[in-house]
């Protein structure tokens, strides 16, 4: 990871690069900017006090919000040429809450690949729930899950896309302490199969050194320090 | 008895508004006893109501001998102020009110349009005002009732909405079922009124009409006609004006505007 210096966004080092990235709200500068390189295959943490403008920062890698300032480069290309939804299908995100849809597990996990035509086989939603160790879940109706199983479920619906790119926003910080170790576990496991590349937002540093290899420490909208985590954040 | 002692109808009607009034006080007075306090509001409405009924009265009075085509500058000024009431009841929605104008507009003015060319409803402006008016007034209901309810379904689910933008659906879907509750709850009430038409409620325009000496049998139809057109003028409404907002939720980049407010984490 790199930063202050043009991305080398022919080099395909680099999946994801953020670059001058600002977001202002009513006069208040939420992302205040911040430009990042992200390499393929990595995780990073991000992590900061509340209303450090984290999640802010996210939501401006996929597009959920719009920068007032600066750009982001998937593969090498400005995301304003891409359709939003095609980049957000390659740039998944699992957010705090599951935000589940009324129905069936299948139902949620459908849902995604559907948008582009695609019908997944019940064979394709079983490998996908054994993946985030909900083998037999699909019939199951979403208002009979507990909430570990409900992020579960939000995971394999993001992974149903196939994304290059994974963003999590604070994905355990609604769970007890039980569900979350084991959805934190979960996701190491996944990002390391399907050498994903993934961003994740926690305010809990223990997690970011558990799960990171690298860490940007937001304060206040500013990026305040970027690098390996054990020499940002310590052993 | 009132009639027997007043000759002059203008008399007579002052009277029948007294007595009516009185029994409104015995409400207050009732009230005030059980410690409600309602004067100050009744009272203030109550003269509010007069004065505006006599001042419609009135502009009718001038206008119904007026020729018929000042009919389309009433009823276009009507829309005009059904579309500024509507906007108000929504106003988190950005342009609420030109999505109004043009929803009522249409769903009222193809109502009207349509029922004059086929001799429904009389090209006289003695029938055009009043019964545009109602239909108006149905639109503007309708309009309220769809948009407030996709305001408040779109800001209770903001979650399952973003959700499915993340999964790279277009905005259309992601609101769909929202688009459909706030199009069946701006229809319920007509559809209320429609089956409960004449066993629960015999409506004003019919008892009007048997009033004034028309045949009962023809202004049940009649009725029945205008509580059709109240719905038809009610969906025409409520449908263009909730698929219309629904394009100025999402900024042209299908980002969610309508938010309960903006996350600074």
């Amino acid at each position: 990871m790199t930063l202050s210096h043009d991305p080398h966004l022919d080099n395909k080092e680099f999946i994801l690069s953020a670059r001058n990235l600002s977001r202002e709200v009513d006069g208040k500068l939420l992302v205040d900017n911040i430009s990042l390189d992200v390499r393929t295959g990595s995780i990073i943490a991000i992590v900061g006090p509340s209303g450090a403008g984290k999640s802010s920062f996210l939501r401006l890698l996929n597009r959920l919000d719009e920068p007032t300032q600066g750009t982001v480069f998937l593969d090498g290309q400005d995301y304003r040429t891409l359709p939003p939804t095609a980049l957000r299908r390659r740039v998944g995100m699992l957010m705090q809450a599951p935000y589940l849809f009324a129905g069936t597990v299948a139902q949620n996990i459908r849902f995604g690949p559907q948008q582009q035509g695609k019908t997944l086989s019940t064979k394709d939603i079983e490998d996908l729930l054994d993946k985030v160790g909900l083998a037999g879940f699909s019939e199951r109706d979403i208002n009979n899950l507990s909430g570990g199983e409900a992020q579960r479920v939000s995971l394999a619906r993001t992974l149903a896309n196939k994304p290059q790119v994974l963003l999590l926003d604070e994905p355990t910080s609604a769970l007890d302490e039980a569900s979350k170790r084991d959805v934190e576990t979960l996701v190491a496991e996944i990002v390391a199969q399907d050498a994903l590349t993934c961003l994740l937002v926690t305010h809990d540093v223990g997690q970011a050194k558990r799960l990171a290899g690298h860490v940007m420490v937001m304060k206040s909208g500013h990026q305040t320090a970027v690098g390996p985590v054990k020499e940002v954040l310590g052993a | 008895m009132l009639n027997q002692i007043f000759d002059n109808l203008l008399l007579l009607g002052l009277a029948q508004a007294a007595a009516a009034t009185v029994l409104a006080l015995i409400v207050v007075l009732f009230s005030r006893f059980e410690r409600i306090h309602l004067e100050r509001e009744t009272l203030v409405a109550l003269a509010r109501g007069f004065v505006q009924v006599i001042a419609v009265g009135s502009v009718l009075l001038l206008l119904l001998k007026g020729p018929t085509w000042t009919s389309i500058f009433v009823l276009a000024a009507m829309v005009v102020a059904a579309a500024t009431i509507s906007a108000r009841r929504t106003p988190g929605i950005p342009g609420a009110f030109r999505v109004s104008l043009q929803g009522i507009g249409l769903g009222a003015g193809l109502v009207i349009s349509s029922m004059t060319l086929l001799g429904v409803i009389e090209a006289e402006i003695t029938a055009l005002v009043p019964v545009g008016s109602m239909i108006i007034a149905a639109a503007m209901r309708g309009n309220a009732l769809a948009l407030e309810r996709f305001r408040a379904e779109v800001t209770a689910h903001t979650g399952q909405i973003e959700a499915a933008l993340a999964l790279g659906a277009d905005p259309n879907t992601t609101v769909r079922t929202y688009v459909q509750t706030a199009i069946q709850a701006s229809l319920i009430p007509s559809i209320d009124s429609l089956r409960s038409l004449g066993i629960v409620w015999i409506p004003g325009m019919m008892s009007g009409m048997i009033l004034s000496g028309s045949d009962p049998i023809y202004a049940a139809i009649y009725q029945f006609v205008i509580i059709a057109m109240i719905f038809a003028a009610t969906g025409l409404t409520a449908v263009p004006s909730v698929l219309m907002i629904r394009t100025w939720i999402f900024t042209p980049a299908q980002q969610l505007r309508l938010r309960p407010s903006d996350t600074s984490d």
